[in-house]
């Protein structure tokens, strides 16, 4: 249950072993162990992801979860809320790829696209039948800035996380006579092993940081939260940018 | 599909909302009751998730509020589950009978009031509601009506006194009222200068009235900590009254003056508003008066006079931080009071109230000792502060009021209320599916 200061008690994370995600669900248990479901792609990385909940305190149910594979995810999900109510789940699972033959080698493309867009959606729609059942609860949908204009640089990625936040913005909406509410975070550069190895933009953080400013606008009730904060702004105006000034700037 | 949420305004949930119609619709409702359960809901005052079930159902208990029998000479009253207190007070009055635990408000339902076994500024002198129940018709989740006294099945009666509605449908309570002379009360009023000064004082006289309670600045520091008024007193004579009011001792028309409109800027509640206003308070109270005669509302409702002022906390939402200590643990409320103080959480006053002995219901909350309350608006840190009250209030004995809590774990509660495994086996016994469900169940895994 989540309770009136914010405290919650079970944690659904969908990319059991995404740093951002794994920072959120951290800081949404605040000091309180909480149980933590983890579902992501079966490995060592997986179980270090529990190991270290476990040693924190917090109970984990570890679940086999393959984005590619949307057939499997209604069974999932079932797993996931079975054992009792889920307070938050949080869609962090996602892949960066390889942008140059993301838009010029079809297989790249469909697999960005399906793990980052259809998959999105194919436990987004699970998400919102169950959440809705209960009558509380949220999501915490990881989008990214890099959706809100696309760039030359990664614009196969920006086309997934666009998809995905119009899917979980119109969700929210869609949820919201149900008692569940939808936070879409876009975070911006956030130094993790999915960025490794790229050049770090601009207004660059790391995910502890952007779990803070998600947590805290999920206990502000709110819709949408920039990470770092200073994004909102930056993107209004990058958005109005003309195309021929865009493409000079180095983001 | 209704958004319910309690008295605090916090964690709201969603679900299917029904006014309970005659017993066998509720019969039926219980019996048929959707996967996630049902629990009933009186006036919603409890600060918290009681009165609520996230998907499941929830029935409007307030449509059945008839008082079906009153015999005066007894005080025995037979009367609807649904009926609020003010409303048995403006009937029962005229004919010289009183409710007999009145909380801080009115509003709240009979069924309410047994289901949190309430208590009021009597009850180091009266106990708790539920002493006062006679009996109880209670429909289980085998849809059938049971009659249920402490005679004929003292589990069930205890357990259901202060379990939260989680054992059935209260329908009707065969309540014995206190005979009382006038609607208004003898009051003798005094300041304290800090918390011993003040402990010192509730120790040495609260025997010598029925109803007691003193309200704490939260905000006054260092050695002025815990200072606070006093306000005792007892039901006036009819000879005790100013002659204007001797014509007609019984009268009782209580009136809202005020409403809180529904849009209140977050801000509004700060430390520097609250501050002012404490000062005020406590320059405004007598430093000492003796058989001042006040109305009934006067004395035990002043917040009654605003309608919905919980909406002066804003959209965040405020809750009750209420516990009990047991005498001896002086020091354990002395230290939950600095750090209250010293975390400087906006809050008009704190209440604090010694409890006589309490009564045989596992999940009845008062317990003999020193209990404080107060309200707090939710701001960043207090889930953390309040964790760190709940050890204190746990290693010291005592426990939090379920009527009041909205945030606390259900190992810290289990820890506190050493019988919930009694009370979850008369549950199991009149409710082995779980029909009766609520938010606060699923938190506290009662
Ligand atoms: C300003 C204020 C002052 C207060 N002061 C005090 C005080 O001094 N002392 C005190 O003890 N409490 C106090 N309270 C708390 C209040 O008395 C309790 O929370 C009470 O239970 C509220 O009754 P209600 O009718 O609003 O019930 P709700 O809040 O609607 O429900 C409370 C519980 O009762 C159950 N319930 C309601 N009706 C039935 C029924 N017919 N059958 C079975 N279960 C039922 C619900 O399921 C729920 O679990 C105060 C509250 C406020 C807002």
């Amino acid at each position: 249950m989540i309770d009136a200061v914010g405290n919650v008690q079970r944690v659904l994370l969908l990319g059991g072993t995404s740093e951002i995600g794994l920072a959120v669900l951290r800081e949404l248990a605040g000091g309180r162990p909480v149980h933590a479901v983890l579902a992501g792609r079966p490995g060592p990385r997986l179980d270090a992801a529990g190991s270290g909940l476990r040693a924190a305190g917090h109970d984990v149910t570890v679940l086999p979860f393959d984005a590619e594979d949307p057939a499997s995810h209604p069974q999932v999900l079932e797993r996931a809320f079975a054992d009792g109510d889920v307070d938050v789940a949080v869609v962090a699972f996602g892949v960066l790829g390889d942008q140059e033959r993301a838009w010029q080698d079809h297989e790249a493309a469909v697999r960005l696209t399906q793990v980052n867009f259809t998959a999105s959606v194919s436990v987004g729609v699970e998400l919102a039948r169950h959440l809705s059942a209960q009558g509380r609860g949220g999501i915490i949908a990881l989008s990214s800035v890099a959706g809100q204009r696309p760039r030359r640089s990664n614009f196969v990625y920006g086309a997934t996380k666009a998809g995905m936040d119009d899917f979980y913005t119109g969700l929210r909406e869609a949820l919201r006579p149900a008692g569940v509410s939808v936070l879409v975070a876009r975070p911006g550069f956030v130094r993790t092993r999915m960025t490794e190895g790229l050049p770090a933009a601009p207004l660059a953080v790391d995910q502890d940081a952007v779990a803070r400013v998600v947590v805290r606008a999920w206990r502000a009730h709110r819709d949408v939260v920039y990470a770092p904060a200073v994004l909102r702004l930056v993107m209004v105006v990058l958005r109005s940018l003309p195309s021929p000034l865009f493409r000079r700037l180095p983001v | 599909m209704t958004a319910l949420a309690g008295w605090g305004r916090t964690a709201p949930s969603v679900a299917v909302v029904r006014a309970a119609g005659e017993d066998d619709q509720l019969a039926e409702a219980v019996a048929g009751a959707p996967v996630r359960g049902v629990i009933a809901r009186g006036l919603g005052r409890s600060y918290g998730d009681p009165a609520q079930n996230g998907g499941g159902a929830v029935l409007d208990m307030t449509s059945r509020s008839r008082v079906l029998s009153v015999d005066v000479p007894s005080g025995r009253v037979l009367v609807e589950a649904g009926a609020s207190l003010d409303h048995l007070m403006q009937h029962l009055l005229p004919l010289g009978l009183m409710v007999p635990v009145s909380p801080g408000t009115r509003q709240v339902t009979v069924g309410g009031a047994v289901a949190a076994d309430i208590h009021g500024k009597n009850h180091h002198a009266a106990g708790s509601f539920c002493d006062h129940v006679e009996s109880l018709d209670l429909l289980t989740a085998d849809g059938v009506v049971r009659s249920v006294s402490r005679e004929s099945d003292p589990q069930l009666f205890w357990a259901t006194a202060g379990g939260m509605g989680l054992t059935g449908l209260v329908l009707r309570v065969l309540l014995r009222m206190s005979h009382v002379e006038s609607a208004h009360y003898v009051v003798d009023t005094e300041r304290a200068r800090d918390l011993d000064d003040l402990m010192a004082r509730l120790e040495a006289d609260d025997h010598r009235y029925p109803h007691s309670v003193a309200w704490i600045d939260c905000l006054a520091r260092g050695s002025a900590l815990g200072r606070s008024v006093i306000t005792r007193g007892r039901s006036a004579r009819v000879a005790e009254l100013p002659r204007s009011l001797q014509r007609a001792p019984l009268v009782f028309r209580p009136s809202t003056r005020l409403t809180v409109p529904d849009v209140c800027p977050p801000r509004l509640l700060n430390g520097l508003t609250v501050r002012a206003f404490n000062e005020l308070w406590f320059r405004k109270a007598p430093r000492r008066v003796r058989r001042d005669v006040q109305g009934l509302g006067q004395f035990f409702h002043p917040l009654d006079a605003v309608e919905d002022w919980n909406r002066i906390y804003g959209p965040r939402g405020f809750l009750q931080y209420q516990f009990v200590v047991p005498f001896g643990e002086e020091q354990a409320l002395r230290d939950v009071v600095r750090r209250l103080s010293d975390a400087g959480t906006a809050s008009f006053l704190a209440v604090l109230k010694r409890f006589g002995t309490g009564n045989p219901g596992p999940l009845s909350f008062p317990a003999p000792g020193w209990t404080l309350a107060l309200d707090i608006p939710v701001g960043g840190g207090l889930g953390e502060l309040l964790d760190d009250l709940d050890r204190s209030v746990l290693d010291a004995g005592g426990r939090l009021y379920l009527a009041k809590d909205s945030r606390a774990t259900a190992r810290t509660v289990h820890a506190m209320y050493p019988r919930v495994a009694e009370f979850r086996a008369v549950r199991d016994r009149v409710d082995p599916h779980r029909h009766f469900r609520s938010d606060l169940a699923r938190r506290l895994d009662l």
